[in-house]
């Protein structure tokens, strides 16, 4: 092909090349700049989609109720679950988050994420010994969630609560990370 | 009419040129030295490559994507669909059988010099597919949307929410929302459907060109070295004198060996069957203990015995670290000796790997560093720690059961192993030892002092001073005097100690 071409070019006189080079060149830069606008505007909308997911202050969290405080006997924890705030129709029983629930003398709540802060396994709660015991990597809280051994760097994530209505509620909606806790 | 088909054939070769793609790539001639048993791991992989296109292809026709039907469709597929559980299976086992085969590929054109020059580049795509391949193990692992996928799941956001300042954000990215839901399972199915198998395949044809166009690695002979002037010529000229064309000289090894592997999968994916699920997704059920598929298992082993200290860390600089070290092996080892008769670090540092990883696996099949979680009410206490104890020390026993002792301890061979094991605690610890270490804990023990009263602590330490073989004294305390009997008795031991003085 590149032989032909090269042929047919030689054919022109010298005049008629020197006004087709540019003419090609600019062809070629017509071309270019063409397709980067094009792609421009593919690529913002594309990204925009693919990278919404960045996004952490999507308003995610908010408060939801765990129920009447008559459940939470004084001096008793107790797993408490609610659904999350933000969900999809899709999302089943992946939406369902527990946490237990803490409550002391009178109306002094402590509530924890499920997940323990080593590696997000779930901690699940001893009455006995009063411990929170990590099935994954052997990490133990106290019962106020304070780290008690094992390789967890920090103690038990605890959610914001309030008492409304007679209904204790819970400040939650997302999973709570090292860097993000509850 | 055979004349006809001749020409309709030959028409066909002329305008697709099949005779020339099949003379420059199944014909093309390799050394005569490499149609070697040790050179049938890099077949077997893209064989296994292939069941996993084909299964996986079927099973997809089945699977929902989804977080809330995902499970029943898993199933569905193991109870309803007709083969959908060989077909589980044979995906499961082609995966298993897929990372095994190309570790064994990876170490042998490691140990055989084959990275280095000129075929630098057919490393590095190979170390990519390698990436792409964990890749897949990881997100097919969730996309078997059970406990174990929602809490490895769990475990992956939990390491990356560690990086700083972008730790949430990439955690959110990760998941495709807030919390683990619908939105993290389409886009594990995503990646493992459309977006690592598409690179495979594109990385795939990379590397068949490179094996193609830089040869494939003569068997290395001691004493021959790679010079950078030289090794062309001396390629080609082996190549000239003694090569054979790859179909259909040397292909039979790794024909027999795909077979093999073949009937592998189909024999364990028959006798094994597929891969759980393992109970419903549902976070709220946390009466699980997640553990990942066995190519995973060193990790979770290295995850726990690691000093917390170093932890973060070494979570996100390790990976990096140990990748930056697979694509810069061909650069730093590029030219020289090839066989592994004269590179002993290699071999060394191959069996290191090897020993490593396998010791790391090994420990995350029991995971020692895991309380038992339901040793407390399942285990039972061997009744020769029962006999003949008084009424305080059988107490002890109670708590130490009641109080989840067992789930951290062993005695007698039940129990968890997160703690020493206390068979012979009392060799170890006076009784004013144990009061302190049962109250205060230590290091790796929670302090049982605000949640065992006076007269419980009591009983256990009781109980733990009799743990001890009837041969082997107690410990005592050096600043006390010795008292004959009297404190720390033992039952068993004096019994023993009697009927062997008579």
């Amino acid at each position: 092909m590149a032989v032909t071409e090269i042929e047919v070019v030689s054919e022109k006189t010298p005049e008629r090349l020197h006004i087709e080079m540019p003419r090609r060149a600019f062809l070629l830069k017509l071309g270019f700049l063409l397709n980067g606008i094009a792609a421009t505007m593919v690529s913002v909308p594309l990204l925009g989609y693919l990278l919404s997911a960045f996004r952490t202050d999507g308003g995610f969290t908010s408060w939801i109720s765990l129920g009447s405080l008559a459940t939470f006997p004084e001096n008793q924890t107790r797993m408490a679950k609610f659904r999350n705030p933000y969900t999809r129709p899709w999302d089943g029983q992946t939406a369902d988050i527990p946490c237990w629930v803490r409550r002391m003398e009178g109306g002094n709540f402590q509530i924890f994420a499920i997940n323990c802060t080593h590696l997000g396994c779930p901690v699940r709660w001893f009455q006995e010994s009063h411990l929170f015991m990590c099935p994954c990597h052997g990490g133990a809280f106290y019962e106020d969630g304070s780290h008690a051994s094992g390789p967890p760097p920090r103690g038990l994530y605890e959610y914001k609560y309030k008492i409304e209505d007679g209904q204790l509620w819970v400040h939650g909606g997302q999973l709570p990370t090292l860097n993000q806790p509850a | 009419m055979i004349e006809r088909l001749r020409k309709i054939a030959i028409w066909i070769d002329d305008r697709v040129y099949i005779s020339k793609i099949f003379a420059a790539t199944a014909g093309h001639h390799v050394p005569r030295t490499s149609g070697s048993w040790f050179y049938v791991f890099g077949s077997g992989t893209l064989l296994c490559f292939m069941i996993q296109i084909v299964t996986g292809i079927c099973l997809a026709l089945v699977y929902v994507p989804s977080a809330g039907q995902a499970y029943t469709s898993l199933e569905y597929l193991n109870y309803q669909q007709q083969f959908g559980w060989f077909l589980r299976a044979m995906h499961n086992w082609g995966s298993n059988f897929m990372v095994a085969i190309m570790l064994a590929h990876l170490a042998q054109v490691f140990l055989f010099g084959a990275f280095k020059y000129p075929r630098e580049m057919t490393w590095i795509s190979g170390v990519v597919l390698l990436l792409c391949t964990l890749g897949m193990a990881f997100t097919g692992q969730v996309l078997r949307f059970d406990q174990d996928a929602y809490w490895g799941l769990g475990i992956g956001a939990a390491m990356a929410g560690r990086v700083p300042l972008m730790g949430p954000a990439i955690v959110h990215m990760m998941l495709g929302g807030p919390i683990i839901a619908g939105e993290t399972l389409s886009r594990f199915f995503t990646l493992h459907v459309f977006v690592i198998p598409g690179s495979i395949l594109a990385i795939v044809s990379l590397h068949l060109r490179l094996v193609l166009t830089k040869g494939i690695n003569e068997y290395p002979v001691p004493g021959k070295l790679v010079k950078k002037e030289t090794y062309a010529e001396e390629y080609e000229a082996e190549i000239k004198k003694s090569g054979v064309p790859f179909f259909p000289k040397a292909i039979s090894k790794d024909l027999i060996f795909s077979g093999l592997v073949l009937l592998g999968i189909v024999f364990c994916a028959a006798y094994f069957g597929p891969a759980g699920p393992h109970g419903i997704p549902d976070p709220t059920q946390i009466n699980t203990a997640p553990k990942p598929d066995f190519f995973f298992l060193w990790l979770y082993g290295v995850l726990s015995l690691m000093p917390d200290y170093m932890e973060t860390v070494v979570m996100l600089t390790a990976p990096f670290i140990v990748i930056g070290i697979l694509f810069a092996v061909p650069f730093i080892s590029n030219t020289g000796e090839k066989s592994p008769r004269r590179r002993p670090v290699a071999v060394l540092s191959v069996l290191l790997i090897l020993i490593v990883l396998g010791a790391f696996n090994y420990l995350g099949t029991y995971a020692p560093w895991s309380p038992k979680m339901e040793a407390w009410t399942s285990a039972a206490t061997p009744t020769n720690y029962l006999e003949g104890r008084s009424p305080l020390e059988r107490q002890g026993a109670l708590v130490f059961h009641s109080k989840q002792c067992i789930n951290c301890h062993s005695v007698g061979g039940e129990g968890g192993l997160r703690g020493p094991v206390l068979d012979s605690v009392a060799t170890r610890l006076t009784a004013d030892q144990l009061v302190r270490q049962v109250i205060q804990g230590s290091g790796n023990m929670p302090a049982y002092g605000k949640n065992l009263s006076p007269s419980e602590v009591a009983a256990l330490v009781a109980f733990m001073g009799t743990l001890h073989k009837p041969t082997e004294a107690p410990a005592r305390d050096s600043t006390r005097p010795r008292q004959a009997s009297t404190d720390n008795k033992q039952p068993n031991a004096t019994a023993q100690m009697a009927s062997t003085k008579r």
